[in-house]
């Protein structure tokens, strides 16, 4: 009896598994309109609400995936507010290795986007490799500037040592015991960008109090150890630092579980994470990955030619910046850090963003 | 389908509806019936192994029961559903013509049942009335457990029932036999009615055994009923009245002792008549091959097992060990086959010692060891027969070459074995060992051994757990290799076993052999006091 | 019947029953998701056999972690549990990069010798936890663990170091061209350019993926352990040892010796992925922010073949498949790509499962059996 019915399964199983290779060989011999599913997602509903376009962007994400609370979600939730927009089409690969870069760039090709991004530095090789073999698909790349730059690549880096800037003016504004100190992930280019900007922006207030305010810097050389980034700034904090940076992606979410542990402040990076830990996170450094690959996507759909360049985002895009709400500092800093914004702005300061330039900033 | 699936639902309903019927009529008849236990169509199963089918077990108040089978044969089993250690898938339980079911032991406790397994489970570093009263304290009011009281209780039952122990003596402290009786007075202090002991003897030396008789028939005269699981005849001969007999799973019968005699009793056991005096010719030993002197063995506890003890086997004899479990037999063993290092002393088989070497080099000495542990230590259950059978001489030239296996070889040589030595089912050469049945596997283990022609067979325990039949088979192998000329080494605990066996009987106790006999010069009952530690006057230490 | 219950008991049965309900499963999840499982799916085949690229591409990916599946897979006949899988590969890619950096010889020797480096690391590291099991009894999970995190940790630190560190990115330097994978090194040679733009499939395959010989390397090993197990006497050995050490220690085997060997091989196998991994695709070193996994999917890996090297292929290739196919799902329909990691972790469970399945079938049928009569 019992065997019967075990029959019946397999040969449901059986039927199944026919249907959907069926179906899927139906699919393949329409080769070229696979790419629009009529499946309601977020994305296609909002799709038929605006003017629905042909144009589809996306975006393959680095290994931390897409839910990484750092640059890969802000980047896409910047493409979703682009395809919120102007009804374009968007979609992300997920990466969970290294390996994963190629082949995920690839499949972008075969789906016949119109722009692929690459989310962060270290798919700087995977996505100049891809443009050389696919010169008629458009790559843009965050975080990364080529030396040279081909036709159908774009590179987007930011004045990252701007918002830093403005941080550190806050921090030194803020601190008690004059002492301040800086996380960071891996040393690279982007990197320094936010440390020097940092104790520029630091040693700029100090000038300007008289007084002399130390700038503890220490690197986690890696970007996902929460627990190193807890142990550092634990260690900063119980060394006299009551202000804490960090540039260093998961890494710097243990620097801000260390501020909330020891009662002192975090200040957050790319996105504001005061959310994080409200009481305890001065301000954030933002750096807007979505605002970036917004406008350059729609750039893009607006006809203009983009590759063989590197764009620069910074306050004049409102890419960069702090937040608007900051209650855990002071209204008086708050008001002198805007007037530092406007200077930067208008080119009275230039912040530096290596340690040579930092050098020429300190003379 | 639709249909099979109604007819087999009617079939089922109806068929329950029956039994429901029968049962409840069963119920009325039995009312008013002296019985202590009855437990009907009792069918317990394991996974796909039905360990019993159907088994009935009627027990009147105020008897000895004994319930007899071989080992494996379901009456621990049995035993332990009534103690509800086990849950049957199917039948009923009965305690004091009430219908019952007991869900744990805790519920049998309530009832009135106790058990005593065959390991006791006591707490070793407490006193034997700490023992008895453990889980039943007897408080005063300010919840001080009261010692004095419980041991008046105890002191009360030792005289009622001739239990003779001492209640401030610690369990480490005891014998064996004491430990035993602890364990009868725990379950009596709980209010036992109903006694089941599990292999009460195993442990217990000739003289322990009748004092423990006498102590059944002492608790028996004062209305407790007493179940024993037991595969021994003379036991149940000298002590039970009735005897339920159960062979793989299966009810056979139930007999008063006194209309049936041992040969009967075997008889249903086994399913086939068995001769149990092996027939052999006078040994004719010869030169010493194997010599052991002045052997010390530690245990895993780092203290001394075996103790100075010397051991000569001659070609040509079996050399039989007697004694109690645990007097230095498993050291002696592991320290033969090098499992475990000397302490100091000497191991010599022919001249050459091989005492902290390797249990490769031990075979390469040409000793063949039968271990009693035949899953654990003899067979890679989940290997074929092929494979087990050349598990010690894969690396001969014969099956291998170049480090690749010669299957073909290996088959024909299993296939001979299998043959020679009338493993069943008979082309199970590439049948994994696991399915075969246990005298089967001791076959395989006994071929392999042989077929390596050794000078030394060493057989420990190798009857345990087989059937008659096969414990018949492997006397008889025992003996034929003693007569192609080898010596052969057999420590068994079953006394029996040695005395029939063995041409030369030598005794072991507290890690020493204390006086060897040859076999016929000397009486069980001499052999016993000697296994117990006591000399040849009869006297205990 | 009885030749239905016999398919039923076999164990690859179980295996597919269970791969079955996991896309069952994963049916409901999408459809109480609002996506449509039968498009989900539709794509998710799609993405594996459409194009032959994507076919190469699923081979790609299934060869490191066939490899780690066969690593595993022996070790477990050998009675042991190589959770050590993925620090062995991790230092097998360690010191094929650091070799490869360093060294600078014509790529007939390079390439090989990486190869052998990579292997050789991965086999000292394993056989590290062999002996520590057969020396002092450690249980080889608790220091298969703590070793994937020291080769963790070293991986990052030689990332770091002077001597490897690439300026600017969370990487290493590129190993040298001559360590690079053969075919590599053919498409991008001139005479490979050339003739792969004449055919454009093999342009496909080859020129567009990182398809390397590494699966002829994960093949050949899985046909080699299988017949090292069942046909040599080492095999005997190491078997004799997984199923009943003491039978083995009894019957004169060494068992420490073997249970040292048992690991030398396996890490032996998970070294040479990370090797592969190093000359085929990588190239480099990167800086590691969680393990990659290619061990512990090993593990996956080898329970859903169940232990056989010859089914750790199959296994590797669904698997491999089910993760690069389900990458098309969300792309396509937009379902988060966490449905894919549930569908496989579903059908994971359900051959864990599955072991069940014969005696259900044993059970069952017996009682069919009965009602019959």
């Amino acid at each position: 009896m019992k065997k019967r019915l075990l029959a019946l399964l397999l040969v449901l199983t059986v039927s199944v598994m026919a249907t959907a290779c069926g179906k899927s060989s139906t699919d393949s011999e329409d080769g070229t309109q696979t790419n629009e599913p009529a499946v309601e997602t977020e994305e296609a509903v909002q799709e038929t609400e605006a003017a629905a376009t042909d144009f589809n962007v996306g975006m393959v994400t680095d290994t931390g995936g897409v839910n990484d609370k750092s640059f890969n979600q802000s980047a896409w939730e910047g493409l979703q507010q682009f395809a919120a927009e102007t009804g374009a089409q968007v979609s992300y690969l997920e990466s969970t290795q290294e390996a994963d870069y190629s082949s995920n760039l690839d499949k972008q090709v075969d789906e016949g986007k119109n722009l692929i991004w690459g989310i962060g530095f270290a798919m700087a090789d995977a996505i100049l490799e891809a443009a050389d073999m696919n010169p008629d698909a458009n790559y843009a790349i965050i975080d990364n500037a080529y030396a040279e730059t081909p036709d159908n690549l774009t590179g987007v880096v930011f004045s990252a040592q701007d918002p830093s800037f403005m941080v550190g003016y806050a921090a030194a504004y803020t601190t008690e015991t004059n002492s301040v100190g800086f996380v960071g992930g891996m040393t690279s280019d982007v990197i320094d960008q936010f440390e020097y900007g940092y104790r520029a922006g630091v040693a700029y207030a100090a000038k300007e109090l008289g007084k002399e305010i130390t700038v503890d810097v220490q690197y986690a050389e890696s970007f996902s150890d929460l627990a190193k980034g807890k142990a550092i700034a634990t260690t900063m904090f119980s060394n006299g630092c009551d202000i804490v940076f960090h540039a260093a992606g998961g890494t710097g979410i243990g620097v801000i579980e260390a501020a909330k542990d020891a009662g002192k402040f975090a200040i957050g990076v790319d996105s504001d994470q005061s959310d994080l830990a409200p009481e305890n996170v001065l301000t954030s450094a933002l750096k807007r990955v979505d605002v970036a690959i917004s406008l350059i996507s729609k750039k893009l759909l607006e006809g203009e030619a983009i590759g063989g360049q590197t764009f620069s985002f910074g306050l004049a895009e409102g890419a960069v910046g702090i937040p608007e709400n900051n209650p855990n500092m002071a209204p008086e800093v708050y008001e002198k850090v805007m007037a530092i914004q406007d200077k930067i702005a208008a080119g009275e300061i230039t912040p530096p963003y290596n340690e040579e330039t930092f050098e020429a900033f300190n003379q | 389908m639709r249909l099979t699936l109604v007819s087999c639902v009617t079939v089922f309903l109806a068929k329950s509806c029956f039994i429901l019927y029968v049962k409840q009529e069963e119920e009325r008849v039995d009312q008013g019936k002296d019985c202590a236990v009855r437990m009907k169509g009792i069918t317990k199963r394991f996974g796909h192994f039905t360990a019993l089918q159907e088994v009935d077990l009627e027990v009147q108040k105020g008897t000895i029961h004994a319930i007899l089978g071989e080992n494996g044969a379901g009456k621990s089993t049995l035993m332990n559903v009534l103690y509800g250690l086990y849950q049957a898938e199917e039948g009923s339980i009965e305690v004091k013509g009430k219908r019952v079911n007991i869900k744990n032991p805790n519920v049998a406790i309530g009832l009135g049942i106790g058990m005593v397994h065959q390991h006791f489970m006591l707490v070793e570093n407490f006193t034997v009335a700490q023992n008895i009263i453990l889980g039943q304290e007897v408080t005063n009011r300010f919840g001080v457990i009261s010692m004095a009281k419980a041991k008046e209780q105890i002191e009360e039952m030792v005289k009622k029932y001739g239990l003779h122990v001492d209640p401030d003596a610690k369990i480490e402290e005891i014998s064996v036999g004491m430990q035993q009786r602890v364990e009868i007075l725990k379950a009596l202090y709980r209010g036992a009615e109903i006694l089941i002991l599990d292999e009460p003897t195993a442990v217990l030396t000739p003289q322990e055994i009748q004092e423990l008789i006498h102590i059944m028939h002492n608790l028996t005269k004062d209305g407790k009923t007493i179940i024993i699981i037991t595969h021994k005849l003379k036991e149940i001969k000298e002590s039970a009245d009735i005897c339920t007999i159960i062979r793989r799973g299966r009810y056979i019968d139930s007999v008063k002792v006194s209309d049936v005699t041992e040969e009967e009793l075997a008889n249903k056991m086994v399913g086939h008549a068995v001769k149990l005096v092996i027939q052999k010719e006078k040994a004719e030993p010869k030169e010493v091959v194997f010599e052991i002197n002045d052997l010390v063995v530690e245990n895993e506890r780092k203290l001394e097992a075996v103790k100075k003890l010397n051991l000569k086997v001659r070609k040509g004899e079996i050399v039989g060990i007697a004694g109690i479990d645990g007097n230095g037999q498993k050291e002696l063993i592991e320290a033969i086959t090098c499992l475990t290092k000397v302490k100091s002393g000497s191991i010599k088989m022919n001249h050459e010692e091989i005492q902290n070497t390797s249990p490769e080099n031990v075979i390469r000495n040409k000793i063949a060891t039968i271990h009693e542990d035949r899953q654990k230590r003899g067979l890679v259950l989940n290997f074929t027969v092929a494979e087990n059978t050349i598990l010690e001489t894969y690396k001969k030239n014969e099956f291998s070459k170049k480090g690749f296996l010669n299957k073909e070889a290996v088959l024909k040589h299993t296939k001979q074995l299998i043959k020679e030595y009338d493993v069943r089912p008979e082309d199970c050469e590439n049948q994994l060992v696991r399915g075969l049945s246990g005298g089967n596997q001791q076959k395989v283990i006994i071929g392999r051994e042989i077929a390596n022609e050794p000078d030394l067979l060493i057989a420990v325990q190798p009857t345990r757990g087989l059937d008659v039949g096969a414990i018949e088979y492997v006397h008889k192998m025992l003996v034929r290799e003693r007569d192609k000329g080898k010596a052969v080494l057999l420590i068994s605990l079953e006394l029996d076993e040695v005395m029939n066996v063995a041409d030369t009987i030598a005794v072991i106790y507290d890690g020493k052999i204390v006086q060897s006999f040859e076999q016929g010069t000397v009486d069980e009952q001499t052999i016993g006091l000697l296994m117990a530690g006591g000399n040849k006057n009869g006297q205990i230490k | 019947m009885d030749r239905l219950n016999k398919i039923l008991k076999k164990q690859i049965t179980a295996t597919f029953i269970a791969i079955f309900f996991g896309f069952l499963v994963a049916t409901v999840i999408l459809a109480v998701a609002g996506y449509n499982p039968f498009e989900a799916f539709a794509v998710l085949f799609k993405g594996i056999f459409s194009r032959p690229k994507y076919m190469a591409n699923v081979i790609i990916k299934a060869t490191p972690i066939i490899l780690t599946g066969v690593s595993v897979a022996f070790a477990f006949k050998v009675g042991l549990f190589n959770i050590g899988a993925e620090g062995q590969f991790i230092i097998g890619t360690v010191a094929a990069a650091m070799a490869g950096i360093l060294l600078d010889l014509p790529a007939v020797l390079q390439f090989p010798l990486l190869i052998l480096i990579g292997m050789a690391a991965g086999a000292l590291y394993g056989a590290i936890i062999g002996f520590l099991k057969a020396k002092y009894g450690i249980h080889e999970v608790i220091t298969g663990i703590m070793l994937n995190w020291i080769a963790f940790y070293f991986c990052n630190y030689i990332v770091n170091t002077h001597t490897f560190h690439q300026d600017n990115s969370t990487g290493s330097k590129n190993i040298r061209e001559a360590g690079f994978d053969i075919i590599y090194n053919w498409k991008k040679s001139a005479g490979g350019k050339s003739f792969l733009k004449e055919n454009p499939t093999l342009m496909e395959i080859i020129g567009k993926t990182d398809l390397n010989i590494g699966i002829i390397f994960a093949i050949a090993a899985a046909i080699i352990i299988t017949i090292v197990l069942n046909k040599t006497t080492k095999g005997f050995q190491l078997r004799a040892v997984g199923f009943n050490k003491d039978a083995a220690e009894f019957a004169g085997i060494n068992i420490k010796k073997n249970m040292i060997h048992a690991m030398l091989i396996a890490g032996a196998l998970s070294g040479l992925a990370g090797a592969l991994m190093v000359t085929g695709i990588s190239h480099k070193l990167s800086t590691l922010g969680t393990f990659e996994n290619y061990g512990f999917n090993g593990l996956s890996i080898s329970l859903i073949a169940t232990n056989s090297p010859i089914g750790c292929i199959f296994a590797g290739l669904l698997f491999a498949g089910l993760l690069y196919g389900g990458g098309s799902i969300q792309s396509e329909i937009g379902a988060p790509s966490e449905i894919i990691n549930i569908m496989i972790g579903t059908i994971v469970f359900f051959v864990a499962l599955s072991r069940f399945i014969p005696v259900l079938v044993d059970k069952y049928g017996r009682r069919g059996g009965k009602h019959v009569k």
